[in-house]
């Protein structure tokens, strides 16, 4: 994933200043920055969810594997990368409905291969175990880590190759971020993940890549160093990084 | 301090009397019971409940106080009426709460307020002019254009703006998170509304569904103007049994309307008892569609 | 993939036809009477008394009077107990949960709550068994607008408890703090502050008295007199078109007399519209 030069415009707003980032493959990149800065906005642009926002205007490329999303259908690119929201948003639906919703959506009819799909996503966000005794209860009866896993499962469902993630464990209680940050790690190996995250140490602990953000004079977000997570918080090449780091405001 | 026990005194005066307002409503549904049941009794002594509402025959002048033919005439009106407004009514809501472009909805929704603002003797009369002449053209034995299809198409019209409104908020209140989640997913915007906002809205636009049953049942003006007031059980005329439709009828609303004026002793106390009943219909009817809309617009 | 945008589209020229079928209606419906009406509309129309009889001759000069007359009387009925009760709800009911208090407020609300859904034949029935024979006032604007009190206090508690609780908290806390007590706060500071909510449910109110027919029908009588007392009987407007449509052959009057409600109507929605301060109607 990449993009060159993109802006993003609410309106006459600017609110994302020509960025321009090299995404690598099946690795976990965090972005990390003060709230206000952007990094949400971001994100949204990689599956065009900011499309939902009237008035809502783009400069530049983002692309997905060389393509860019603007070219592309966007039901099709929301299906290559899916999003886990900050916010569990299960539907008011069985677990394996939930799960099964992506590939119904795209073709998967037969009940059987429904099934397979949703025990091989559940099993790959960890949450196979603790619901596979009863898939038909609802999706809001599980916990607030458990339906975040869910909601993980269900994108995974539709065999997208990337992940993004918006604050995805900001809503957990500890032990469910634990889990889900063990979860990343084993994601990685298929999907190419993409996380925002407002904790640092998060950052620190889960990402191969970090990106820092921070808004200019005009308040728009800019890019100010990505480098590998090591790199970032050992030795940032630029004073604000290292301001932002040692938590000299933040 | 005198001052300020005077101000306690009001504040406490106050209180109670802004109580008493408040159980006004009880009081005057309390009274209304009492009263309308107490004018229905002697007909429920004399003639009893259960024949009153299983007999098919109203003619007073016999002492026949059947109103099952009534009871099926309001019945059948209402349904018709549900069967031609509903669709159009969630169709409208749905375009307004996700199709329509913010501008269109700003104009559309207005108008549908307006129809809810017409009096409905002024929908009689349109149904006079407009409707029953229309429909006088489907040849039928005895078809005079007066009956269940007029009544039902004005009845429609007439429920339209509750059903889609109500409705709409109910769609309105489903959380973002559903549609997010579903367009997040890759489906379109026809897939989210039909298999995730609509589901989660049902429990309100059921409750909408009711509420405007619960109006179509209570109204009688315009029943009155275009259904024809015969007594009688709606029937097909020819052979085709849709024909029912265009039977003459009367509802139980206008079974108390068209008589009340001169009807006295037993009659007048028949009609008190219609009355009884419908209102024991609406109050089952409401309640229903009140517990459904706290259930789904949360 | 292109079967899904298909059906998508499909789906959706179905709910615009919809949406514009609507506005056709609302259009087709307000338009015939207008247009069916209007030529009739004149001077002399609003200030000349129907003359009664088949012709149905004359004006609507005397069914304005009484409308008026009725409006007004109506309202004075209902607003006191009305906007009491909503006050009483929305300002003072929050701390009773659970006492005896609390079980009186429960079966407060539920009396609004069945009396809003109660038909408006059946107010009419009750008017006609306690107003006009009970008491014995016999067909006259005063049970005419008991019954009609009835009828509308649940629109002015549910409106006004909107109106009030849509007044910021801030304000309340204010006031309180200031040391006013809860009446004070609510008199001087909340009720004020909630005037244009208030006010727009009165106005529907007197929207629905305009329209009402049943209930009016069996406590008013039909006299086509201008009323002399509240004593009197008559006719609204509402009421006269029917009796122009169903005893008289005179349509085009009784379409006349539908244009001026439509019309009042009209002017009602968008003076609500106006005084909300929106032309979009937006939900709550």
């Amino acid at each position: 994933m990449s993009t060159r030069n993109y802006s993003l415009f609410y309106g006459g707003f600017k609110a994302l200043n020509r960025i321009s980032i090299q995404i690598p493959s099946n690795r976990i990149t965090a972005f990390i920055g003060p709230s206000g800065c952007g990094k949400s906005s971001f994100l949204r642009s990689f599956n065009r969810m900011n499309d939902l926002i009237p008035g809502v205007t783009t400069e530049g490329e983002v692309c997905i594997d060389g393509r860019n999303v603007a070219d592309e259908d966007v039901v099709q690119l929301r299906k290559k990368v899916g999003m886990v929201f900050q916010r569990p948003n299960p539907f008011p639906k069985s677990v394996f409905e939930n799960v099964a919703y992506g590939p119904k959506l795209h073709g998967v009819k037969n009940r059987s291969d429904l099934a397979v799909v949703v025990e091989k996503s559940l099993k790959r966000a960890a949450l196979w175990d603790e619901v596979k005794d009863d898939l038909h209860k609802s999706g809001m009866s599980l916990s607030g880590g458990q339906q975040q896993r869910l909601c993980i499962a269900r994108a995974i469902a539709v065999e997208p190759e990337v992940i993004l993630m918006d604050e995805p464990a900001s809503a957990l209680d500890p032990v469910a971020t634990l889990k889900i940050e063990e979860l990343m790690n084993e994601l990685k190996a298929n999907y190419t993940i993409a996380i925002v995250t407002h904790n640092m140490q998060q950052a620190a602990r889960v990402s191969d890549y970090t990106a820092f953000m921070l808004t200019d004079e005009n308040r728009a977000g800019n890019l100010i160093e990505f480098g590998t997570t090591k790199q970032i918080f050992t030795t940032p090449s630029d004073t604000r990084t290292e301001d932002y780091i040692t938590g000299r405001f933040g | 301090m005198t001052f300020g026990t005077k101000r306690d005194c009001t504040q406490k005066i106050m209180r109670t009397v802004l109580l008493v307002s408040a159980l006004t409503s009880v009081l005057i549904v309390v009274l209304i019971f009492v009263f309308t049941a107490g004018r229905a009794a002697p007909a429920f002594h004399e003639i009893g409940i259960w024949k009153m509402v299983s007999d098919t025959t109203w003619r007073p002048g016999s002492g026949e106080f059947g109103i099952l033919a009534m009871i099926a005439g309001s019945g059948i009106v209402t349904l018709g009426a549900v069967l031609l407004g509903v669709p159009l009514a969630l169709g409208s809501a749905v375009f307004l709460a996700e199709i329509a472009p913010e501008w269109i909805a700003g104009a559309v929704r207005p108008s549908i307020e307006l129809l809810a603002g017409i009096p409905s003797v002024v929908y009689g009369l349109f149904g006079m002019a407009v409707i029953v002449p229309m429909v006088r053209t489907i040849p039928a034995p005895g078809n005079a254009g007066y009956g269940v299809l007029s009544a039902s198409v004005v009845l429609a019209v007439m429920i339209l703006p509750t059903v889609t409104s109500i409705s709409e908020l109910a769609i309105r209140s489903v959380p973002a998170g559903y549609r997010e989640g579903s367009l997040a997913l890759g489906a379109t915007k026809w897939e989210t509304v039909r298999r995730v906002l609509i589901p989660a809205a049902k429990p309100g636009i059921v409750s909408a569904v009711i509420l405007g049953l619960g109006r179509a049942l209570g109204e009688t003006v315009a029943m009155i103007m275009v259904i024809g007031n015969s007594a009688i059980l709606p029937a097909a005329s020819t052979g085709n049994p849709l024909s029912i439709f265009l039977s003459r009828a009367r509802t139980l609303t206008g079974n108390i309307a068209v008589e009340i004026s001169y009807a006295t002793g037993v009659h007048e106390s028949a009609l008190f008892a219609t009355g009884v009943v419908l209102f024991v219909l609406i109050m089952l009817i409401n309640s229903s569609a009140a517990l459904l809309l706290k259930k789904g617009v949360r | 993939m292109n079967r899904r945008k298909l059906s998508q589209n499909a789906a959706f020229s179905l709910f615009w036809a919809a949406g514009i079928m609507s506005v056709l209606i609302m259009a087709v419906v307000v338009g015939y009477v207008l247009v069916k009406g209007l030529p009739g509309i004149s001077f002399d129309f609003f200030t000349t008394s129907p003359r009664g009889g088949l012709s149905g001759e004359g004006g609507i000069y005397s069914t304005i009077v009484t409308t008026f007359y009725l409006v007004v009387v109506t309202l004075a009925f209902a607003i006191p107990p009305g906007v009491g009760a909503a006050v009483y709800f929305s300002e003072y009911s929050g701390s009773t949960v659970g006492s005896l208090t609390g079980k009186l407020v429960n079966l407060a609300r539920f009396g609004v709550d069945t009396l809003a859904g109660v038909p408006s034949i059946v107010f009419g029935l009750f008017g006609y068994a306690v107003f006009v024979t009970a008491m014995n006032l016999g067909f006259s604007i005063l049970s005419a607008s008991m019954a009609g009190a009835c009828l509308i206090i649940p629109v002015i508690i549910r409106t006004t408890e909107d109106a009030l609780e849509s007044v910021p908290s801030g304000y309340r806390e204010g006031s309180l703090a200031l040391g006013a007590n809860r009446w004070e706060t609510t008199w001087k500071v909340v009720l004020p502050a909630a005037f244009r909510g208030i006010s727009t449910g009165i106005l529907l109110s007197a929207g629905r008295i305009v329209s009402e027919t049943a209930i009016f029908f069996v406590t008013l009588g039909g006299s086509y007199r201008v009323p002399h007392s509240l004593m009197s009987g008559g006719r609204t407007m509402a009421l006269h078109v029917y009796y122009l449509a169903m005893e008289t052959r005179a349509f085009d009057r009784a379409m006349s007399t539908a244009a001026v409600l439509v019309g009042l109507v009209v002017v009602m929605n968008l003076g609500i519209n106006t005084i909300t301060g929106r032309i979009t109607g937006k939900q709550r």
